[in-house]
């Protein structure tokens, strides 16, 4: 493609935004060019959402150039910036819940016929177009509510096409989605593309960047690093790029010496989620549980842990039955969960730091049932200084850390608690790859010191870099069980995909 | 792909070494920060305030027996003060308080002047009316998840309506002298009367249960994201029954103490004292939203009310001007953490996107909410004050920064 003739959608130079003393773009540079996907990406930090938030009017820059469709642009609102023809995806859109599909698409701007109404037929039109031209098939009147979040995605992009944006920005579009959303995602993508339209994709998921992506801007510490063409970069180098040093690897599993069985789970059952649960996690040992997003992997772990009840079946840790539905006794018996959802279930972020490392451990902190804050402190310290957490104080709220110091924080609540199983659920989704590396060496060095591990993740790399043994969840059922040496990524995804008559067969095996 | 990542890898797990001598600074604010610059210093300090203005410019405001009667009165408002501070901070609020103390006056009346029995056992009776009625409020709230605004609404009306029902019109006033004395009695030759020594042993109580005790902890916790206080463990239901078991047993309690100082046992006893009590609560800087407040705020905010009521009566303004003062301060103390936020936000307006790390400038505010900035916050937590709904929202990539320590 050949696009140098033609003048830039969006181009941004040298952009400086400071918050107080704090410096969040020191030069925020990138050129998109109409007809281009072009992704942006840079560790947590690295000034990425400062820079969209500029683009998309919720910042006001402090200096720089800041050009849209060839003309000096400071919007001071959202509004301003999607008028002019700037659409932001976010990883989780803000639909209303009760309205219809086609109503979400055009709110606030329902077009009109004679006397004032809403003239709803032309909305039905306009949206059965503009589903056609992105080849989904979505009911038109069907409430938001329910909808996946990729549909939902879907709607706000048709919003987005409805408005004839020029600039699409897709905010991490793809965390919450699985395999085949994704797919659809990348087609609609590729079509807007194609209809000359710019795009803006931030994710931290390379895979996608290198099949999606024409284009690479690398940012770091709140600067542009470079920009490339993706064929000639590579995934090393990317990575090189962003932390701005050599990584020497991402996924340090170590060879632990497997032990006792620690959790036996057996015949678990919740009816409508998931049945047949049955497996064993071993002390030194990280199990894996893959498969498709929605296919009942948390929620297996949320009844394992007691916050969900279950139907029948039985959970055993260390040879003695755990009650359920009680996490205060999984948590007895010496289990630990970091759920997948930081801000909603792993932390109370607006209570502080200490109180946080000390949630889970408060009957232990307390003398003749008596708990104060200095006793908090004292354990919250070692804790916060082990996993290198980055905070100028113990009473600092955990709502003002960044995500990646968020999820050290929710590991160190529970690593505290001393438990002989730690269950993590996606321990390094919305995470940067600095983070990312130093939570897999802790969970490799943990279970080197024979902790038993079991963990989730939609990321297959991950999986398969860190797990001695993988669980496969299809639909609700454990659909395959692979060694670290015999899986593959077609292997696990098949697995995932596959229907529950074979899996039968495979578990049984 | 999958060979890049899949790199065997045999470095050592502790590659990097763990800098364990990390150390971190236990507040970030020096202490005159933390103990002056808050809700509950500001309440104190308004207080003392009010107390040297009436002392110098009301008549017999500083009068031996104006002491004595302030505190006896605000005894039943200090004591439910106690308990609702504890269902307030879950993000919960118990309306059937007066209610249940009202039902109380009539149990003790009816089981002491009718049925005859003792002053103990009708009291120990009324108290477990007391706790079955917050029990009932517990299960409805706690159990079946209904809201509580909604259930105490309806059992204030349910309560009152059994004490009403069980005397009629009628007042029930013979009861045993001995105990009505020992009720309006003095602690030895002091102007501080006897019931304040089983209040302050309240007050110790629940000093200790809400800020010294796991319990407590787990309130704060239900009042900030009551489903991340279920992953930690914290029992939310059980937790929150108990906090509606407190305010029934001690609103009983302090219906005792109102039924023998009166020495009256009538149905309508202690009407309305539920807008007093919340009004202390909130006044001492318990946040109506739950997650945050402490029992020091809470007495100044009770004794300010008592205050000002005795004050006002003491210059002769009516009851009806009275309560109009203390509905405006409720509604100034519900307001206050808005106004903070505000005033914050028109300071970074003046001084630029500067003071306010993370926060965007109020032009930037999006005027629709369907693409507001809230990627990982989508749906604001109702918990939420304001102030910190900002920082929530905050690009994680300038909130990271000015916390980093050297």
């Amino acid at each position: 493609m050949s696009l140098s003739d033609s003048t830039p959608v969006l181009e941004l130079a040298g952009v400086r935004k400071t918050f107080g003393s704090v410096t969040a773009l020191a030069d925020g540079s990138i050129t998109v060019y109409p007809g281009s996907i072009h992704a942006l990406v840079g560790e947590n930090g690295a000034g990425k959402s400062t820079l969209i938030k500029i683009v998309a009017g919720l910042h006001r820059r402090d200096s720089g150039i800041f050009r849209f469709r060839g003309a000096d642009a400071a919007f001071s609102s959202t509004a301003e910036a999607k008028n002019a023809g700037i659409a932001v995806i976010y990883q989780e859109p803000t639909l209303f819940p009760d309205l219809s599909v086609t109503e979400n698409i055009f709110m606030g701007r329902q077009p009109r016929s004679r006397g004032g109404r809403i003239d709803k037929q032309a909305m039905q039109d306009e949206a059965a177009e503009i589903f056609a031209r992105l080849g989904v098939n979505l009911d038109l009147n069907r409430p938001a509510d329910g909808l996946s979040i990729a549909d939902q995605q879907i709607i706000e992009i048709a919003k987005a096409i409805s408005l004839d944006a020029h600039l699409l920005i897709m905010d991490e579009p793809t965390a919450a989605l699985s395999g085949v959303e994704v797919e659809r995602l990348f087609a609609v993508a590729r079509s807007l593309r194609d209809e000359g339209r710019g795009i803006v994709f931030i994710s931290h998921r390379f895979d996608e960047i290198f099949s999606l992506c024409d284009t690479i801007t690398v940012m770091r510490d709140g600067s542009y690093v470079a920009t490339t063409p993706t064929a000639e970069t590579s995934n090393d180098e990317l990575v090189t790029m962003m932390v701005g040093r050599e990584v020497a690897d991402l996924y340090p599993k170590t060879q632990a010496e497997v032990g006792e069985v620690v959790l036996a789970v057996e015949n678990l059952k919740s009816a409508g989620t998931f049945a047949d649960i049955s497996f064993t996690v071993r002390a030194g040992e990280i199990v894996g549980l893959a498969g498709l997003v929605g296919a009942g992997r948390s929620e297996i772990v949320r009844a394992i842990f007691g916050v969900d009840s279950y139907d029948s079946g039985s959970v055993a840790l260390n040879g003695s039955p755990v009650p359920k539905g009680q996490p205060s006794a999984a948590i007895r018996a010496g289990m630990a969960l970091v759920p997948e959802d930081r801000r909603q279930q792993g932390l109370v972020v607006d209570a502080s730091l200490a109180r946080n490392i000390g949630a889970a451990i408060r009957r232990r902190l307390s003398r003749f049932g008596l708990i104060t804050t200095s006793a908090e402190n004292r354990a919250a310290g070692p804790w916060a200084g082990r996993l290198e957490v980055k905070t100028s104080a113990l009473s600092m709220n955990a709502a003002t850390m960044s995500g990646g110091n968020q999820q050290k924080v929710a590991i160190a609540k529970w690593l505290a608690t001393d438990p002989s199983l730690l269950i993590i659920d996606e321990p390094t989704r919305g995470i940067d790859v600095g983070t990312k590396a130093e939570v897999h060496r802790l969970l490799s060095q943990l279970a080197g010191e024979g902790m038993a591990i079991l963990m989730i993740s939609s990321e297959l790399p991950e999986v398969m870099g860190m797990a001695d043994r993988i669980l496969v969840v299809g639909e609700g059922r454990i659909s395959a069980e692979l060694d670290r040496e015999e899986a593959t990524a077609e292997k696990v995804m098949h697995a995932a995909t596959a229907r529950h008559e074979k899996n039968r067969q495979e578990a049984a095996a | 792909m999958t060979a890049a990542t899949r790199a065997q890898t045999r470095t050592s797990a502790t590659e990097r070494p763990v800098d364990e001598s990390r150390t971190y600074a236990a507040y970030h604010r020096p202490w005159w920060f933390r103990t002056f610059i808050s809700a509950e210093f500001l309440i104190i300090a308004l207080l003392i305030l009010v107390w040297i203005i009436a002392t110098t410019s009301v008549d017999n405001f500083s009068g031996p027996l104006t002491v004595r009667y302030l505190l006896m009165d605000i005894a039943p408002l200090l004591m439910i003060a106690l308990p609702m501070t504890l269902v307030i901070i879950t993000g919960q609020i118990d309306l059937s308080v007066a209610s249940t103390m009202g039902l109380s006056t009539v149990i003790v009346g009816i089981l002491h002047v009718q049925v005859g029995l003792s002053i103990p056992v009708s009291g120990l009776l009324a108290i477990l009316v007391g706790v079955l009625c917050g029990m009932f409020n517990g299960f409805l709230v706690a159990y079946v998840k209904l809201p509580s605004l909604a259930v105490t609404i309806g059992t204030l009306a349910l309560y009152r309506g059994i004490a009403v029902g069980l005397l009629g019109t009628t007042a029930l006033t013979d009861f045993d002298q001995g105990w009505s004395d020992l009720a309006t009695s003095s602690v030895g030759e002091s102007r501080i009367p006897a019931i304040m020594i089983p209040v302050v042993i309240l007050i110790l109580i629940f000093v200790v249960l809400l800020h010294f005790t796991p319990f407590g902890r787990g309130l704060y916790d239900i009042g900030h994201n009551e489903q991340a206080a279920r992953f930690s463990g914290v029992n939310v239901a059980r937790s929150q029954m108990t906090t509606f078991i407190l305010t029934g047993s001690v609103s009983a309690a302090a219906g005792i103490f109102y039924t023998l100082r009166f020495g009256n046992s009538r149905g309508d006893n202690a009407t309305g004292l539920e807008l007093e009590v919340i009004a202390a609560v909130l006044l001492g800087g318990v946040l109506i939203f739950g997650g945050r407040g402490a029992i020091h705020g809470v007495l100044a905010g009770a004794l300010l009310i008592g205050v000002l009521s005795s004050a006002l009566r003491l210059e002769g303004v009516t009851v009806n001007v009275i309560n109009i003062i203390i509905g405006l301060l409720l509604v100034i103390s519900v307001l206050a953490p808005t106004l903070v936020a505000g005033a914050q936000r028109i300071r970074a307006r003046l001084s630029g996107p500067s003071s306010r790390p993370g926060g965007s400038p109020p032009t930037a505010e999006p005027p629709e909410s369907p693409d507001a900035p809230a990627q990982q916050n989508s749906t604001p937590h109702k918990t939420t004050p304001p102030e910190t709904a900002h920082r929530e929202s905050a690009p994680a990539d300038s909130a990271s920064k000015p916390t980093a320590t050297p």
